[in-house]
């Protein structure tokens, strides 16, 4: 099918919404009626037509909304964009990647033309038309990096590897749950997770860090996390914190199912061919509370798994304020009956 | 699922003598498409089927990484191994169909680097091949100095020096011509990272030498695949499926679980990676631990084996598989 793009804002009056198509194809996280971490990496393969686990990079109805609020965030603080000067290859396989991904799985958005090194780039749905030479950093208005991830929704880390550990050395970070690429850039994969309650002492990172140490090539992975944002703001940095936190107290027992969103990262790992370094590209979904619950086995699960949910993670996801209105407001789509297993609708 | 079962089905293109001791074979897609671009200093896992015995051995791939029509391994005969080397020089001919693995990592340029110091000694220069292209493509700044026994066994010595003359120094044992290595290491400028590829004894003598002059340990990097080594038979038994197997002579223990159907993960089945570790539930013997992935404490204390190049000797062993 074509995709309608929505002319939407994710800031001020916020008149972001989610068609039906997009409710019914929204990344729900919990297989089960509880949560705790885990390494749930699979691996990141066509699953399920119109799923957003079909494509390698998903495009939706939001895409022309999403890159427009990259670049109004992007214009008012650059430094959600970094790549330290030995990530440039790095930029490069990640043009590829994206390009090749686009073209081959979207031809009616996207055409890639190639003659050696000479690349012809066409994006429709941005109308954006670009000559190159790939590998000549010259030849495109930005670094490669940067240039791709203009046009590709979620955000990207990319981390170098080395003495047996990740390093963030390069980023484009606009839509993050509280994180901040400025903060983290340079950091290995210890010191950027060091804030995480809980996964250490059970020696979550040890294992997942192995794992990625050994992926490999051709062989990409994807994991869902998730938090709780108070309006569909795809930016909830800690730089802006003074401007968003806020917000949380304006949640009210009237306007919950509105302003409450479920926000879910569909997070995809991939290793990159010439620098032999890995992408984490970390997609963001939102979903209204209201638009939720229409789908029924999803307001009885996610209202089982936040009233249980261990205080500590309530706290780092941000929402433990608003625990026991969000619960209250969810327990009336509960009604107690069994869920089946699986994210998926029944 | 194991690691490394991405394969791609290659066809033989062409097989050229080196000299005496190597042989280079040029694999390409038998789909017609383009091989998965790399990184200078991968391998590729080659799957040999030698009458019923299968052998999964890494080589280096030495072609330009930007190269996407073909992937080149040299290969250096060896008439003591288990064979692979001898099944390649003897038996693969142009038009064999071979199944290789996508390409891995473990010998990778560290992209910081003001400049990239390369020591080679013999068939360990292939992975300096494919990185000296894909540097001299970005302007990169490297030296080589590569150790050969004679001027006739030098592979790839003269493209090197014709095509490079000023940054790659070539060593001829029969000459007596060494590498001064201290005073190598005394000139380098901040910020270089040395890398070293070659037999074991040269390994250790330039990690040891690097570590004596002060190089930080981030900065010395090393690439040595072991290939399996035979040795007495041995029986195994398998805790989860209750199966009991025998390694055979040579046989390596990794492809001995393979051959009786267990999917274990692996990497580099060269003792480097780490991928294939296995947990020992009991054992009554004597293990001989050949990897460099376990820590000389975890060897010590018997609760883990690495079957790719490790074997054990004695009444009776019990394994998580």
């Amino acid at each position: 099918m074509t995709i309608q793009f929505k002319d939407q804002t994710f800031h001020d009056d916020y008149t972001f919404r989610n068609s039906e198509w997009a409710i019914r194809r929204f990344p729900f996280p919990f297989h089960e009626d509880s949560y705790m971490y885990s390494v749930n990496l699979e691996p990141h393969l066509s699953l399920r037509p119109g799923s957003v686990f079909e494509k390698t990079f998903d495009v939706d109805e939001h895409y022309i909304s999403e890159m427009k609020d990259r670049a109004r965030v992007l214009a008012n603080d650059p430094l959600r964009c970094q790549s330290l000067p030995h990530m440039t290859l790095a930029g490069w396989d990640l043009v590829e990647l994206i390009m090749e991904a686009k073209a081959r799985e979207y031809p009616d958005l996207f055409e890639l033309r190639r003659d050696g090194d000479r690349w012809h780039w066409i994006n429709k749905p941005l109308e954006i038309e670009q000559k190159f030479v790939f590998m000549d950093d010259t030849t495109l208005p930005c670094g490669p990096m940067e240039y791709i991830t203009r046009q590709t929704q979620g955000d990207f880390a990319i981390l170098d590897q080395r003495e047996e550990n990740l390093w963030m050395d390069a980023g484009m970070v606009t839509s993050q749950a509280d994180w901040s690429l400025d903060f983290d850039i340079g950091m290995n994969f210890y010191e950027w997770h060091a804030p995480v309650p809980l996964a250490h002492e059970l020696a979550v990172f040890q294992r997942a860090l192995k794992f990625l140490l050994n992926l490999q090539q051709g062989a990409p992975v994807r994991r869902l996390n998730w938090t709780m944002t108070v309006n569909p703001l795809l930016d909830t940095s800690p730089e802006n914190y003074h401007k968003w936190g806020v917000q949380k107290t304006e949640l009210k027992p009237g306007n919950v199912g509105q302003k409450q969103h479920l926000r879910v990262e569909l997070q995809t790992l991939f290793r990159l061919p010439r620098s032999n370094a890995i992408v984490f590209p970390i997609r963001c979904y939102l979903i209204r509370l209201e638009d939720l619950v229409t789908v029924p086995k999803w307001g009885r699960r996610l209202h089982r798994v936040l009233r249980d949910l261990p205080g500590e993670l309530a706290t780092y996801k941000g929402f433990i304020r608003n625990r026991p209105m969000i619960v209250d407001y969810l327990s009336q789509f509960d009604d107690g009956a069994p869920t089946s297993p699986g994210i998926f609708p029944d | 699922m194991s690691a490394g079962t991405k394969k791609i089905d290659v066809t033989v293109g062409e097989v050229v003598e080196v000299n005496d001791l190597v042989k280079r074979f040029r694999f390409v897609r038998s789909d017609g498409g383009e091989m998965p671009t790399f990184s200078g200093g991968a391998h590729t896992v080659v799957e040999m089927r030698d009458g019923g015995v299968t052998r999964l051995n890494p080589y280096s791939l030495m072609s330009d990484p930007r190269d996407r029509s073909a992937y080149t391994i040299s290969v250096r005969r060896d008439e003591v191994g288990r064979g692979g080397s001898l099944f390649l020089h003897r038996k693969v001919k142009p038009g064999d169909r071979m199944v290789l693995s996508y390409p891995v990592n473990l010998f990778a340029l560290d992209l910081r680097a003001k400049k990239h110091l390369m020591i080679a000694g013999g068939i360990g220069i292939t992975p300096f091949l494919a990185q000296i292209k894909q540097l001299s493509a970005m302007n990169g700044h490297f030296e080589l100095h590569y150790s050969v026994r004679t001027a006739a066994l030098a592979s790839y010595a003269e493209e090197l020096t014709a095509r490079y003359p000023s940054n790659v120094h070539i060593y001829h044992d029969d000459r007596n011509e060494v590498i001064d290595l201290a005073q190598l290491l005394n000139g380098q400028p901040l910020g270089t990272h040395l890398y070293v590829c070659g037999p074991k004894g040269m390994i250790g003598w330039v990690c040891r030498t690097a570590d004596a002059h002060g190089w930080p340990a981030q900065a010395i990097h090393s690439e040595e695949f072991l290939a399996p080594q035979s040795g007495k038979p041995f029986d195994v038994t398998l805790a989860r499926s209750g199966k009991v197997i025998r390694v055979g002579e040579h046989q390596s223990f990794l492809e001995a679980l393979e051959a009786a159907g267990v999917d274990a993960p692996y990497l580099c089945r060269g003792g480097a990676c780490g991928q294939c570790e296995t947990g020992v539930v009991s054992h009554e013997g004597r293990f001989v631990h050949r990897d460099h992935w376990l820590t000389d404490d975890q060897k010590a204390c018997g609760e883990r084996i690495m079957p790719c190049v490790s074997r054990f000797e004695g009444r009776s062993l019990v394994i998580d598989r």
